[in-house]
């Protein structure tokens, strides 16, 4: 390891020594502080912008090009919407990953591939994914011609919630499926040795014993990416969701906008008021987020005592 | 699991498929949902490949047509980036040029700040200071990055006008320092990580040796977490460079090659955001411009990201 080169480390005087070790560990709580700083000012600076702003009016009306009168309907349910349908796909397939590549999967060259690959998309700039998105889902690569459907399904998905949904799929999937592994790898294999040695196959070992014990580290993970999905704005803006919406969606192929579309649309503007409205809309959201991660808090600590029951 | 990674079925029915579908009835039919189940799981675990190769194809398939109206040289030397305009210029160095200057911005203020509070926290905080600040950095984390554009352009933009009135009302300053506050909760979380992975006999030899703490955290974990710590810089690099919704709001959409930070200048991500709220007609050159964008920036990120990735999985735990 590392070796004093010289003989001055020891020649320096103790106090000096000392002196210096108080100056740095200020300078690193400081830096510390720094982060907490940044997310009080944040904070209290949206707060102090939109609380004022918030009113009934506020979540009952549409968007309109006066700030007095503009309102946040849309984009909730926009929000909402969009957010169940991306949680709808993207749970199964996630954690269905993670199973295989956790519990079935052989350790080779395939297998490591896999893990590389999956790290590298959850580095892929979101923008990106909306890209694929335009592409895959709202245009479809332009194979289908005006007013084609399958099974009542509009094709291409247009700029619809389910072409939005599908997009954010892409986007927290590989969120889930790390954070599923993590939760599955967490499982004693006791438990697992246990159950073949009942003679269980390696799915009843899966479904009655490995997922059980998994579920709150799963539900975590979950709830952690689907808010990521929620506060995601620029794949969004990619695939065209729009910004002024005055009505909400009524099916998965409806047009909709979302709560982060909304806040960037009012910011961009230059009178202040929008500015307002836009801090209002933040916290709506930051609620929103709030609420997401307090119901995974919840869930944790309910699994973790029935767990510690048995 | 970590046991046997090859166990297939259950422990008695190893060596595969045939065997299995030979025993009884019962067996049988459990053992073709086994399969029906591993085929299924098999094929979500995969779905990950049909994303990534998406993602590339997307980009070459709309690349191709762009680099026949543009030569590639002209797009990757020139230095003027009028593609929306007459007349036409499609010389991307002012994006790469605007990325970088924020991207170096954000890592001047990460990479102390960042280091310094993962330092703190394995070396001198308490475990009770670690469970009131480990919340911080996780709502730091998650705030959207909307939200974090609002406050570059409200709180951060104003403040800086005050102390250097020359700032423009879009600049990189403000964009880069807010990206830099982003991505802290990366740098330190993951810093954090590789430094308390050191083993605890190296802080005490140094301790017996009569080293300071200081000395320790610097000379000691510091050297030792390093490899993992280059990761966490690189990974919040690469979040830096494709960071959008911040820079769309604060930096400006004026893509020119400039190192002075008060000015308004354009990263690639927020030209592909200008493109796609504007009225440009698909399937012209000025549009396809953005996947051709979107390319470079593909490439920026994924070489990061694999770096990143390299460096910590090939010194983990390497004491």
């Amino acid at each position: 390891m590392h070796t004093p080169k010289n003989t001055g480390h020891f020649a320096r005087s103790s106090a000096m020594r000392h002196r210096s070790e108080r100056r740095f560990r200020t300078l690193a709580l400081l830096a510390t502080l720094a982060g907490v700083l940044a997310l009080v000012t944040l904070i209290t600076g949206i707060l102090n912008d939109g609380v004022a702003w918030i009113s009934s009016g506020f979540f009952e009306n549409y968007p309109s090009r006066s700030p007095r009168r503009a309102g946040f309907h849309a984009a909730i349910y926009g929000s909402l919407w969009c957010i169940s349908f991306t949680a709808l796909i993207a749970i199964p397939i996630g954690i269905c990953a993670a199973l295989y590549l956790e519990e079935y999967s052989k350790r080779g060259r395939l297998h490591r591939a896999l893990e590389i690959l999956i790290a590298n998309l959850a580095g892929v700039p979101s923008i990106l994914y909306g890209m694929l998105g335009l592409i895959a889902f709202v245009r479809m690569f332009d194979q289908f011609d005006e007013g084609a459907s399958f099974l009542g399904m509009p094709l291409p998905l247009g700029r619809s919630v389910l072409a939005g949904a599908s997009t954010l799929v892409l986007l927290i999937l590989p969120v889930i499926i790390i954070a599923t592994r993590e939760a599955i790898r967490a499982v004693p294999d006791t438990l697992r040795q246990a159950a073949f040695s009942l003679g269980a196959t390696r799915w009843q070992c899966v479904r009655h014993h490995v997922l059980p014990s998994a579920t709150p580290g799963i539900m975590t993970g979950i709830v952690l990416a689907l808010s990521r999905a929620l506060g995601e704005t620029a794949p969004l803006i990619m695939i065209g969701a729009l910004t002024y919406v005055a009505f909400v969606p009524e099916s998965p192929f409806d047009p909709f906008t979302v709560m982060p579309i909304q806040i960037f649309n009012w910011a961009s503007r230059p009178q202040e008021d929008f500015h307002h409205l836009a801090a209002a809309g933040i916290i709506v959201l930051l609620m929103f987020l709030f609420t997401l991660n307090g119901i995974a808090v919840l869930i944790r600590n309910r699994a973790d005592r029935r767990l510690g029951k048995h | 699991m970590s046991a046997d990674p090859g166990l297939t079925g259950t422990p008695g029915d190893q060596p595969g498929v045939p065997a299995l579908l030979l025993r009884s009835g019962r067996t049988s039919a459990r053992s073709v949902k086994e399969l029906v189940i591993r085929l299924l799981l098999q094929v979500a675990a995969y779905s990950t490949i049909t994303i990534s190769l998406g993602i590339l194809f997307v980009l070459v398939r709309e690349t191709i047509p762009f680099f026949a109206a543009v030569a590639p040289l002209e797009f990757l030397t020139g230095t003027d980036w009028t593609p929306l305009l007459e007349p036409r210029q499609f010389g991307v160095l002012p994006l790469v040029a605007g990325t970088l200057l924020v991207t170096l911005i954000a890592g001047l203020f990460v990479i102390p700040v960042g280091s310094l509070t993962a330092l703190y926290m394995s070396e001198w905080a308490s475990a009770r200071f670690r469970r009131v600040l480990k919340p911080f950095l996780e709502i730091l984390a998650g705030v959207p990055t909307v939200v974090y554009g609002y406050f570059a352009l409200t709180v951060v933009t104003p403040a800086l006008q005050i102390i250097l009135p020359s700032t423009r009302v879009f600049n990189a300053l403000a964009a880069g320092l807010v990206v830099g506050i982003m991505i802290i909760p990366t740098v330190a979380s993951l810093s954090d990580d590789a430094m308390r992975a050191v083993p605890r006999a190296l802080r005490d030899a140094a301790y017996g040796l009569g080293a300071t703490r200081k000395e320790v955290a610097l000379g000691v974990v510091f050297p030792s977490a390093f490899s993992g710590i280059m990761a966490s810089y690189l990974l919040a690099i690469s979040r830096a460079i494709g960071e959008t919704m911040i820079v769309s709001m604060a930096a400006g959409s004026t893509a020119t090659i400039t190192v002075n930070p008060l000015e308004s200048i354009q990263t690639i991500t927020g030209f592909i955001v200008q493109v796609s709220l504007g009225d440009t007609p698909h399937g012209t050159t000025s549009y396809q411009t953005i996947f051709a964008v979107g390319l470079l920036l593909f490439a920026m990120t994924l070489l990061m990201n694999m770096v990143s990735i390299w460096i910590r999985d090939r010194f983990r735990d390497s004491y």
